[in-house]
């Protein structure tokens, strides 16, 4: 770090912003992560599930699902965009190559009537519960 | 091709010293490829959650600033178990050279990619230079 970052604002350095910001430095960089792609958010109804991804900048037609029993799979790649000789990448922080991702759910899937929407590079799919697993209610008779 | 993506994290984007925020969300830094061609300069950004209607794009001088806002979509009478990434909004700011053309920048957004065309000025198109040699 360079003090002289500081002084080109013309301030003085504040103890407390600078203590506060290095917390939330170390907290972004002690982020769980488990390292697989693509990241997702389990959502739990009483009858079904949905799972939730970010995979922007992909066709639907490249996103393969697939649904055994309790388990769910995702897979899919994204090739990078093809380079002519005088062309030339400045950056290239986007992920390209090819993922597969499975995950577990608490209970078995009806798998016939699984939907998937893919919206704004976010894609979601609907797992309903397996006919037989869903939890009957029970009606309490007075006598 | 048989690169396999191992990780993508989403990047909180940093704040400068002493600016807060108005909108109670996280802001995260998109990942972007920068392609520079003949004619233009393409920068290419992930933001999944955003459509052509909620990305703002600004220039002031020469300075490019990108906004995705992302509106968190809760699929109903769900509760969240478990959770790999959290939704916030988009910001990247960047710094133009002179050499681009602005009244021709083009912006379109598909399937929650950013494509930004920068076409360079006239003038500032790469000329070849022949290098002779001295007989």
């Amino acid at each position: 770090m360079l003090w002289t970052d500081f002084e080109r604002f013309g301030r003085q350095i504040d103890p407390w912003r600078e203590l506060d910001r290095m917390s939330r430095a170390f907290a972004r960089s002690a982020a769980p992560s488990d390292g697989e792609f693509p990241a997702v958010n389990l959502w739990v109804a009483a009858d079904r599930a949905t799972a939730t991804m970010e995979i922007a900048g992909i066709a639907p037609e490249e996103i393969d699902i697939s649904v055994a029993g309790k388990t769910l799979t995702v897979r899919g790649s994204r090739r990078p965009e093809e380079t002519k000789e005088d062309e030339q990448y400045h950056r290239r922080e986007r992920w390209y190559g090819q993922f597969s991702r499975s995950l577990e759910l608490p209970f078995n899937v009806e798998t016939d009537k699984v939907n998937a929407r893919y919206s704004k590079g976010v894609l979601s799919v609907d797992l309903p519960r397996a006919e037989a697993e869903k939890p009957k209610k029970i009606e309490i008779r007075s006598e | 091709m048989t690169d396999t993506v191992k990780e993508v994290q989403k990047k909180e984007a940093e704040l400068q010293t002493g600016v807060e925020r108005t909108r109670a969300t996280r802001v995260y830094t998109p990942s972007v490829d920068i392609l520079e061609r003949k004619e233009d300069i393409v920068v290419t950004a992930d933001m999944p959650g955003v459509d052509e209607k909620s990305v703002d794009i600004t220039l002031e001088k020469n300075v490019l600033t990108i906004y995705g806002k992302v509106e968190p979509s809760i699929p109903e009478n769900h509760r969240l178990v478990a959770a790999e990434y959290s939704v916030g909004d988009y910001q990247r700011v960047f710094t133009l050279s002179d050499e681009i053309d602005r009244e021709g920048i083009q912006a379109s957004v598909k399937n929650g990619e950013l494509r930004l065309v920068l076409p360079k000025a006239e003038k500032m198109k790469t000329k070849k230079i022949e290098v002779k040699s001295e007989a």
